[in-house]
């Protein structure tokens, strides 16, 4: 699955995450140093709460910034895991030291300290490299951002019903809005060209018109839209059987040829901020018609199944509000039952 | 109708929220009569699962006569009428995809509509789960009065009117759990079979395994009525885990080879007496850093004899540290896994139920109606009033 997709609020995600997790261990810092001293194996050293507590201060300031600040905040908190490593590196010196027999051997529980520094020291890199992570993360979406481009995406899935009929439902244009989404209606018109309505943002329409470039029954079938379209756009799907009787595999190629500034960015939009993931769910109501009858349908998502719509979740329980995306299409049904 | 509604990590509410609704034209609606809290629920009431949300009803295992019904889910299967008294799996299986087909019901995929969600932990979903998280569904789960059931065709299953709830309710999960994860051991004559975890699953695991014709059973907990309940129902020999060094006792039990078969019937918020380890565990857990507290796990693989076989069937939700990859590899261990696959041994469960091969019903200690789940939730957690199974009532 490549796309021209924004990673940008995937990471804004996990800087806020992290910036959660700060505020998780900075409380307990600085209310219990004592607490964690032990976890952390270094509860026998005079000088331990003290520093916990300026870590815990620290892990605040670190928890504002993520929460509150831009994401290139998270650098704040690779800054304080060097320190933090730098810290635990020092205490697990000294502890080594103890072991050989150096300093203060044969004291109850120093090899159990040992033991939780090397512990906290593990915990701690595991939690820079998630940072770190994140960090190089907030570098790379700041750069390209929202630059419109063609888009082009790939999909693919297995279902389990034979390439002919699977061809045949697809090759029926009047059938693809009962799985994708974004489109309201394909009607065929008698010259063998068919119209296209999608559902555009801010709730306005875009049609166009299409016409069937190549097909192959039971193999392949490619469209492309006519002069005159907002967005150029042409689409191709492959059919072939899958191996060891597991039905046909389905793959979808579509390119969108979008053009810069706010027309483009408006229609990119057409897919919502996810739009690879979009597809992908597209072909997952394609197999749920082919295979069972009809999309099925859960009510967490009464505000409907598109991709950008799925941060709109609601709880798991019965709703007052039906799904708002599209009934299972009747043909789609009365195929189903007839299966 | 009422229903049982997590409120964030320890707090579970009953609430008043609307009736469900056909969704789906293969749809039924179960109006429930009995449904359990299940050892897996504690996960998500502890707030340790993924994506399960305040306000999403728990529940997985339940049963009810059938009040609505799809018109598709008619055509479908004529035989199944409102009315009808039925148990419903806790997966949900369209019937019609390649795993369904293969008897892989608890790999549906079509019945998980958030499978996006799944896959971005997991890389791919299973199938949907009533009442376990919106990863899995976001369905609302059958601790309720009332539950809609999709694929009504395919899973609800009809019981005789003289078995009762107590004896057919645990078909719907933890029995066929326990039987799965012996079934996955492929216990050969000679077999010595451990299992983690005295549990519901684990009691059933223990049972099956001597069905299946191990040589000997061995079940590890620390909690002295769930240790004595296996040894009295299953014939299990049980060993305390707080008063014996459980590696040390395997290896004595079967003479150094280590058991043959291992089960895993525990999951991700295992216990063990090494303060350190669950310390370090629990703190990376608490922390999101790592989602489970592998211990029964680790120490199964550890223990399990050169060859053998690691079973888990206790529930993990994303990622484990310190995974004894090593001990696994070097001494070709196989690992078998998965939710049951509950429509597979539905039959052949029934009908030793039905000829009296197996009584399930002694793991239940506690009815309760709907109302106290709190109750039924918080003392289960805590094992309090030899609490091992709690039946709720609508
Ligand atoms: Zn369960
Ligand atoms: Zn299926």
């Amino acid at each position: 699955m490549k796309s021209t997709q924004n990673p940008e609020r995937a990471t804004g995600r996990l800087v806020r995450g992290l910036g959660v997790a700060s505020l998780g261990l900075g409380v307990p810092m600085l209310l219990r140093p004592g607490s964690v001293a032990r976890l952390a194996g270094v509860d026998d050293s005079a000088s331990a709460p003290g520093v916990i507590r300026a870590v815990g201060a620290r892990e605040l300031v670190h928890a504002a910034a993520c929460l509150v600040g831009p994401q290139r905040s998270v650098w704040t908190r690779v800054a304080g895991d060097a320190l933090d490593l730098a810290l635990l590196g020092h205490a697990m010196k000294t502890r080594r030291a103890e072991r050989t027999g150096l300093r203060g051997w044969g004291k109850r529980g120093q090899g159990e300290r040992l033991t939780r520094v090397n512990l906290a020291t593990a915990a701690v890199a595991g939690i820079a490299a998630v940072d770190l992570y994140a960090a190089v993360r907030t570098a790379r979406a700041q750069h390209g951002k929202g630059r419109p481009g063609p888009l082009s995406l790939e999909a693919s899935t297995t279902v389990n019903r034979p390439p002919d009929e699977v061809f045949a439902f697809w090759r029926d244009l009047g059938n693809l809005p009962s799985f994708m989404l974004h489109l309201e209606s394909v009607t065929t018109q008698g010259d063998g060209t068919s119209h296209w309505v999608a559902k555009g943002p801010a709730g306005k329409k875009v049609s166009w018109d299409a016409e069937i470039t190549s097909q192959e029954t039971g193999r392949r079938l490619a469209w492309r839209s006519l002069k005159g379209a907002t967005v150029a756009n042409s689409g191709t799907v492959h059919f072939a059987p899958a191996p060891g009787d597991r039905g046909t595999e389905v793959r979808v190629v579509l390119h969108y040829d979008v053009p810069g500034g706010r027309v483009g960015r408006a229609v990119a939009r057409l897919f919502g901020e996810e739009p690879e993931q979009q597809v992908r769910d597209d072909l997952r109501r394609f197999k749920q018609v082919m295979e069972t009858g009809s999309v099925v349908r859960t009510e967490i998502l009464p505000h409907g199944t598109e991709a950008k719509r799925q941060f709109l979740q609601g709880p798991a329980q019965p709703n007052d509000k039906q799904p708002n995306d599209k009934q299972p299409n009747e043909h789609a049904s009365n195929e189903g039952s007839s299966r | 109708m009422k229903a049982v509604v997590w409120q964030g990590p320890s707090k579970v509410d009953v609430q008043e929220v609307p009736d469900p609704k056909l969704l789906n034209p293969r749809d039924a609606i179960i109006k429930v009569s009995s449904t359990a809290i299940c050892g897996s629920d504690l996960h998500l009431y502890d707030g340790y699962i993924p994506t399960f949300m305040p306000g999403d009803i728990f529940g997985h295992e339940f049963m009810g006569e059938v009040v609505e019904l799809g018109p598709e889910a008619r055509e479908r299967r004529p035989d199944l009428q409102v009315g009808d008294r039925v148990i419903v799996p806790f997966p949900i299986a369209c019937g019609a995809c390649t795993p369904c087909q293969r008897g892989l019901t608890s790999l549906c995929e079509n019945s998980n509509p958030n499978a996006g969600e799944a896959e971005k932990v997991m890389g791919h979903s299973p199938s949907g789960i009533f009442g376990y998280s919106h990863m899995l569904g976001g369905y609302p789960g059958g601790q309720a009065e009332y539950a809609r059931v999709p694929f009504a065709d395919v899973g609800p299953f009809k019981v005789d009117e003289d078995l009762s709830d107590d004896q057919v309710l645990f078909l719907t999960d933890v029995l066929p759990t326990g039987w799965m994860a012996a079934d996955m051991c492929d216990i050969q004559s000679g077999d010595v079979v451990a299992v983690w975890g005295a549990g519901p699953v684990g009691q059933f695991a223990c049972l099956a395994a001597q069905i299946m014709g191990a040589a000997k059973v061995i079940v590890i907990d620390r909690v002295p009525e769930r240790l004595a309940m296996a040894a009295e129902h299953t014939g299990a020999h049980p060993l305390n885990y707080e008063n014996t060094s459980v590696l040390k006792e395997l290896r004595e039990l079967t003479a150094g080879r280590g058991p043959d078969r291992v089960i895993d019937a525990v999951g991700m918020e295992a216990h063990t007496d090494v303060t350190a380890i669950h310390a370090y565990d629990k703190t990376k857990q608490v922390a999101k850093l790592s989602t489970e507290r592998p211990h029964a796990l680790r120490e199964a693989i550890l223990s399990v004899a050169n060859g053998g076989t690691v079973s888990i069937v206790g529930v993990y939700g994303g990622l484990v540290d310190k995974f004894p990859i090593g001990s696994l590899m070097n001494r070709s261990v196989t690992v078998r896994t998965g939710q049951a696959h509950v429509h597979r041994y539905l039959p052949d469960l029934y009908r030793r139920i039905r000829s009296g091969e197996i009584d399930p019903t002694f793991i239940i200690s506690h009815h309760l109606p709907l109302a106290d789940a709190a109750h039924g939730f918080d003392i289960f957690k805590h094992k309090e009033q030899e609490c091992t199974k709690v039946v709720l009532k609508p």
